[in-house]
């Protein structure tokens, strides 16, 4: 029975061994918990979950697992992560919603009228929740889906006290790591390891002498490569007024990344790439630096990053001209496609929260401009893209 | 025996489970959670409850996993062999334990910590995956092999400031230590300050979580931050009708440096304060 919980919980999308779990069977074979299901659950988290990020997924999993025994319904809503409710919602919606979302703001609010809409049509196709009857189908897959049969919602509960993993004390854990400066220099470092391959050679004296010393005194030398950070990485940051909002999150990044990276030269941008760029924001009237200098200066080994939100009017990137500040005489699509095809290493990142990205024309044009290089800047895209870049 | 606690350290549930599995399943447990939350003073807590010995290992950005199991100190050797020291001959003079041939070869089971795991180089954990999995290691110097008599109840603590690798969590147990809510901190200030006014506690433990509230903080304070400055208060001997009567001109709690330690906080704290004062106005 334990073998459909294990399941249940891979299904769930948790990385779970089958060494973590016959460890948990060795517990329950050894009676560390008896008879108590909160017991249980501590105990099997303790075995099978090994980072507090995945504590709300387990929880959820957990839950549905043993109200499932009870309803396939919970189960059901314990699976869908919001994510994929949004992204649900959004087939849900009409072009016209669309536009309403901005205005009204909260998804939250919308995503509740959501889940009554889909309850309605429940009502209207009886036929209940067979949808699941193939059993090993998953509901994340695209098309492979059919509302109708879904009732949503997690009101109804059959009363009962509150258990420990249905209070998701964990939620806030789950995906949302404070984007602090250390996080940062921590994520960075994987342009760091990157760099220490392939330098000079230098004496490595604690070898020599240890050395030696095995071959009864004989010297023996030994050499070492010479540890250096040499990657070089250009920034451009947006400084457009719909950046206010992260211009904390763009203050950890710069500080971070210039305490960091050795090689490292930043320049700022508004909205997006055009003739020119500039050093210091102050004086971006009187001193700038053109796309080109830029392009001739530095080599394609460096790798570029990007920071931005991407959202602007779509002529701004497709059109001569459309640059809002200047008369521009070459679109910025293609200031863009020079970027990418001198350098192979190109990123970039995003602070709007992903699940905001498709509601914005122009960051769907970004993306394609550039490969789809796009991650959000938080840890987990920050990762990503370092990923990338070092890769 | 089930180790619940000591006079000085609350455990919840949840952690004495993990602690007593592993104990009886003999496997590492690795202790994460918001720094200040008594991670470190776990392995103390628990070496002391169950009577057996503690022996700690705290890694720092240098530590070698070869370090945890021994040293060949081949200078000495080196210069004892120039000076003509008898001893050169035997190579095991030479070799230093570290920690883990310690806590291997100690006749009774002992509680080895390793504090702070993630400091280290990001391949050191993959470094001890055997020694910790088998507690044994291999000494090429000598040729023997060391192995754990009774395997030593292994206590790991992170701050997670890298990721560790998956193998090695594998083999471990994970527990999080999540912040304390207000009944579990009543118990944790009673731990620590038995004679405390009932009413001083609530009154001070309001206004501890309300700055923690306070959106923006750089570092929240934690539970050592408020043991801390309970103890300065009682100290003080604060009268209680400063915490119990403070209104919103007064956001900024007594004696708040030992709550906040980072300057931005403070000034923070202290703009919130400005501003309340001038609505109140």
């Amino acid at each position: 029975m334990l073998i459909d919980f294990f399941l249940g919980l891979k299904r769930a999308g948790l990385p779970v061994s089958t060494r973590e779990f016959l460890v948990l069977l060795e517990a329950m074979e050894k009676r560390l918990v008896l008879g108590s299901v909160d017991d249980f659950y501590h105990l099997a988290r303790l075995c099978l979950v090994k980072d507090e990020k995945l504590f709300d997924r387990f929880d959820q999993a957990f839950s549905a697992y043993f109200e499932d025994l009870q309803s396939f319904d919970e189960f059901i809503e314990a699976l869908i992560p919001e994510d994929w409710l949004r992204l649900e919602f959004e087939k849900h919606l009409s072009e016209e919603d669309k536009e309403k979302i901005k205005s009204l703001g909260g998804l939250e609010k919308l995503l509740e009228e959501f889940k009554k809409r889909l309850e309605e049509q429940e009502k209207r196709h009886a036929g209940g929740s067979k949808w699941i009857g193939t059993g090993g189908t998953s509901p994340f897959g695209h098309g492979g889906y059919h509302p109708e049969g879904i009732r949503m919602g997690g009101e109804g509960r059959n009363g009962g006290a509150v258990k420990v993993w249905d209070q998701r004390n964990y939620r806030n854990l789950d995906d949302s790591v404070e984007l602090g400066t250390r996080n940062i220099k921590v994520a960075l470092k994987r342009l760091r390891k990157f760099a220490r391959t392939g330098a000079d050679e230098e004496l490595d004296l604690d070898d020599t002498i240890r050395s030696t010393a095995r071959n009864a005194g004989l010297l023996d030398l030994k050499l070492v490569p010479e540890r250096h950070n040499s990657v070089k990485v250009l920034i451009f940051f947006d400084v457009g007024g719909s950046m206010y909002p992260y211009v904390r999150i763009c203050e950890e990044l710069f500080s971070a990344t210039r305490s960091e990276l050795k090689y490292l030269q930043y320049y700022y941008f508004h909205n997006f790439l055009y003739d020119f760029v500039w050093e210091d924001n102050r004086r971006r009237n009187s001193e700038v630096t053109p796309t080109w200098d830029i392009i001739h200066k530095f080599p394609a080994d460096y790798k570029i990053v990007f920071v931005g939100d991407a959202a602007m009017a779509p002529y701004e990137i497709a059109s001569p001209g459309g640059n809002i500040e200047y008369i521009n005489e070459e679109p910025g699509e293609t200031w863009m496609r020079r970027m990418t095809s001198t350098y192979p290493k190109l990123i970039w990142l995003n602070p709007t929260p992903q699940d905001y990205w498709n509601y914005t024309h122009s960051i769907d044009m970004v993306r394609e401009l550039i490969g789809d290089r796009m991650f959000p800047l938080t840890l987990n895209g920050l990762d990503q893209g370092m990923r990338y870049l070092s890769s | 025996m089930r180790f619940q606690g000591t006079k000085r350290y609350v455990a919840t549930e949840d952690l004495q489970i993990a602690v007593h599995a592993a104990v009886t399943l003999e496997r590492p447990l690795l202790i994460k959670g918001e720094p200040g939350t008594g991670k470190t003073l776990l392995a103390e807590e628990v070496s002391q409850a169950l009577g057996k010995r503690l022996i700690s290992w705290h890694i720092k950005s240098t530590s070698k996993a070869q370090q945890g199991l021994y040293e060949y100190d081949a200078v000495s050797r080196l210069r004892d062999s120039q000076l003509g020291d008898e001893k050169v001959h035997d190579i095991r003079n030479y070799i230093k334990r570290g920690k883990l041939w310690d806590a291997f070869v100690a006749d009774e089971r002992v509680v080895l910590l390793i504090d702070e795991i993630d400091k280290a180089d990001i391949e050191f954990p993959n470094d001890l995956l055997t020694e910790l999995d088998q507690m044994e290691f291999f000494v090429y110097e000598t040729g023997e092999t060391i192995k754990a008599q009774t395997r030593p109840i292994v206590i790991i603590t992170s701050n997670n400031e890298k990721e560790l690798p998956d193998a090695f969590l594998r083999r471990c147990f994970f527990h999080y230590i999540s912040f304390p809510d207000k009944k579990t901190m009543e118990e944790i200030v009673a731990v620590h300050f038995p004679s405390i006014r009932q009413d001083l506690v609530k009154e001070a433990l309001d206004v501890f979580f309300e700055v923690r509230e306070v959106p923006g903080l750089k570092k929240k304070p934690s539970t050592s931050e408020l043991i801390d400055w309970l103890k300065l208060l009682m100290a003080d001997e604060i009268p209680e009708d400063i915490l119990k009567n403070r209104d919103k001109n007064k956001v900024i709690p007594p004696l708040y440096g030992a709550l906040l330690k980072n300057e931005q906080d403070v000034h923070t704290l202290q703009r919130l304060a400005f501003l309340s004062r001038r609505e109140a106005h």
